[in-house]
């Protein structure tokens, strides 16, 4: 076996790997014992960097070959909210959620229906449609989620597919063909909602930085405490008087509640919506995002999530083979550094205390070599 | 209501029977592969759709434009069976290589290996629409499209019982999941390599210290529950004689479905799961019209897991978990 380990240790592969793996590890440490007011100013630079985003000099580079601006809501803004939304699921609290697009679409519905049949505006639909998507989110979560891990991905999965075989069966709601002629938002501020992308960018950016802001605050209380040990070892974290259920449930309710903002958000822009917006590959490509950046890291799942959203139609020139690459990526990211691209701190993925049966001795002989540096950031 | 039921039942018990028996071949796959490695093969549904076009393939090459009878109809179709399998079996062990194994050697988490098979799954999905169904099947620009399967045999009635016709199709889609399902019964209760598939789904750790080639038991695995679905793809190029890119993504999730209804990583449990689904899809669509179907099959699902998590037949293949 050692003959075999020093081969593997000289593969470009592998020490590509370490490359990128040490430099985003650096990073994260640096940021774990940096001063206050260096945070800060990172934070402040951050929002200005997303405030000046859909400038056309940005443009120009980000996206030659579609409107920047209009990238920049969707894709890139709503993968990027509903991203976060999907993290407090699977990365804090560690359920596989495989249909978080059935909130999506519920929430874009509600607006949609009591947009065009009701009258009603934006502002009371996006409460509505919050508490709708919040309520469905209890309604799948109570009874599912007394299941384990792979239940619960395939039971998730069959809900995103009924919603959406509902939503096209179902005539009063427009059956596939949808709902049209969805209102804008009332205008706020001054600021009105028509055709241009712009105020919708800036709305959709200040729903991120609440819910960021709410989420990180999460992370860091005695519900984020709760979820991380139901994640690490759910048998453990009820023995030890957490109400395991009662979290889970908690987790549900608010990733799908932020599934349905991103929703209502949406779809106001949009004027149209069909079923077919809300396929099964959504829910993929979104988890794709969360694992991709480092699944229970807020910064990591964001930037997964821009990339995600980004790059296929920064590549857009390759026409339609930028779906192609896209899978092939993904299993090459996974084969490269499967904790994500920028996992958190204290851990090195997620559900390690679970690994023990898919973690067949076989690939132990190799594994003192082979992951030396998350050993060490333990 | 109930009169449409009753004169509706003989024939969807039959198509029911029908379309199950090819979820159950699907489902054992991922029932085989959940069982050693405790993980989701998301990309199944891909190894099914490449076995339905490899027999497609052999069915061009051969000519075939018309129905067959006799020993022409025989040789072909083991042909075609052997080609599916072939295909199928070879294209799971490849993914295994590919997508899985880097992952497992690295200890990497199930959510990283399910990442990993989703994207193999969107690679071989667009593999096919843009190149391999354009070029090898000659219809360019038409990747999305069908691609229609010329009928292989005729149909016709082969016996009746009270007023449902059986047909030779039908029969045959069943006959042929049952014997296969016999003979994988057979090599995973009865041979060596069988007793270490077991071993190993049981506990991997006392598995290796009892010597089992745990990479070689895996790649074992993948291949068996690759060439049920050659066979389960052949069987649904032959009965629906249409095929697309993304073919395998409803059939594979009904699968799933099945396995987990029967009592995931029971192979017996993944027929009875199947059978189950594809009757209850057809009766309830009886009731509530065909356009529910979908829906109808992931509520059983969601009922079953509710009063009997385990599935049906339970999880004998592996360490019954809490």
């Amino acid at each position: 076996m050692n003959a075999n380990s020093n081969v593997r240790s000289g593969n470009p592969l592998t020490a590509l790997r370490r490359t990128v793996g040490g430099y985003t590890d650096g990073v994260r440490d640096w940021w774990a014992t940096a001063p206050r007011w260096a945070r800060w100013t990172v934070y402040a630079l951050l929002i200005a960097l997303a405030i000046v985003a859909p400038s056309d000099a940005i443009g120009s580079f980000m996206s030659p070959h579609s409107h920047w601006a209009s990238l920049l809501f969707s894709p890139i803004g709503t993968y990027v909210l509903l991203a976060v939304g999907l993290n407090v699921v699977v990365g804090q609290a560690g359920l596989l959620d495989l249909g978080f697009v059935a909130f999506y679409a519920i929430g874009a519905y509600t607006m949609a229906i009591f947009g065009t049949k009701y009258g009603w505006n934006f502002w009371p639909v996006l409460v509505v449609g919050i508490f709708m998507t919040a309520v469905s989110g209890i309604i799948l979560g109570s009874p599912t989620l007394r299941l384990r891990g792979d239940y619960l991905a395939i039971v998730t999965l069959g809900f995103g597919e009924i919603v959406r075989v509902t939503a096209q069966n179902t005539e009063s709601i427009g059956g596939s063909r949808g709902i049209t002629n969805i209102p804008h938002p009332e205008p706020i501020f001054g600021v009105e909602f028509f055709l241009d992308p712009l105020p919708y960018y800036y709305l959709l950016l200040a729903a991120i930085i609440l819910v960021v802001i709410f989420a990180k605050r999460l992370e860091r209380s005695r519900v984020g405490r709760a979820w991380e040990a139901i994640r690490e070892d759910e048998d453990a974290a009820e023995l030890m008087g957490v109400p395991t259920f009662k979290f889970k449930l908690l987790a549900f309710f608010i990733g799908a509640m932020i599934g349905g903002l991103t929703g209502v958000i949406w779809a106001s822009k949009v004027i149209a919506i069909q079923p077919p917006n809300f396929p099964f590959i959504l829910s993929a490509t979104i988890l794709a995002a969360v694992v991709l950046g480092g699944s229970g890291n807020l910064p990591g799942v964001m930037i997964g999530a821009f990339l995600i959203a980004w790059l296929p139609e920064r590549f857009r020139g390759f026409a339609d083979y930028r779906i192609l690459i896209f899978g092939a990526a993904l299993v090459l990211t996974m084969a490269l550094r499967p904790e994500g691209l920028l996992p958190p701190r204290r851990r090195r993925s997620i559900s390690g205390s679970v690994t023990k049966p898919e973690t067949p001795p076989a690939g132990g002989d190799e594994a003192g070599d082979d992951r030396p540096a998350e050993e060490v950031a333990k | 209501m109930l009169n449409d039921f009753i004169s509706q039942v003989g024939p969807s018990t039959v198509g029911g029977l029908a379309s199950g028996a090819i979820y159950a071949l699907i489902a054992l796959g991922y029932t085989m592969v959940y069982g050693v490695l405790r993980l989701i093969n998301f990309a199944h549904s891909e190894i099914f759709m490449i076995g339905s076009f490899a027999a497609l393939f052999v069915i061009n090459l051969m000519g075939i434009t018309g129905p067959l009878s006799g020993i022409a109809l025989v040789g072909t179709m083991l042909l075609l069976l052997l080609a599916s399998m072939a295909a199928s079996g070879g294209a799971a062990v490849v993914l295994e290589r590919v997508a899985y194994r880097p992952l497992r050697r690295r200890g990497a988490s199930r959510l990283a290996a399910l990442i990993s098979a989703i994207g193999a799954s969107i690679f071989l999905q667009e593999l096919f629409a843009l190149v391999i169904i354009p070029e090898v099947f000659d219809r360019p620009s038409q990747g999305r499209n069908q691609v229609p399967v010329p009928r292989l045999f005729d149909r016709e009635t082969v016996f009746s019982i009270g007023n449902t016709d059986i047909r030779n199709d039908h029969l045959f889609i069943i006959v042929a999941a049952v014997v296969m399902m016999v003979l994988l019964d057979i090599f995973v209760n009865r041979t060596r390599i069988g007793r270490g598939i077991r071993a190993t789904s049981q506990d991997p750790e006392t598995a290796v210290l009892m010597g089992v080639n745990i990479d070689s038991i895996i790649r074992t695995t993948f291949l068996v529950g690759g060439a049920m679905a050659g066979v389960a793809s052949l069987l649904y190029a032959m009965e629906f004689e249409n095929l697309r890119f993304n073919v395998g993504f409803l059939l594979g999730v009904k699968a799933f479905t099945a396995a987990v209804l029967g009592g995931i990583g029971n192979l017996r449990g993944a027929l009875l799961g199947g059978l189950m689904l594809g009757l209850i899809e057809n009766w309830g669509s009886i009731f509530f019209g065909s356009e529910w179907k979908d829906v109808i099959a992931f509520s059983v699902l969601v009922l079953v897991l509710l009063f009997r998590p385990t599935g049906i037949l339970g999880e004998s293949l592996q360490r019954a978990r809490a």
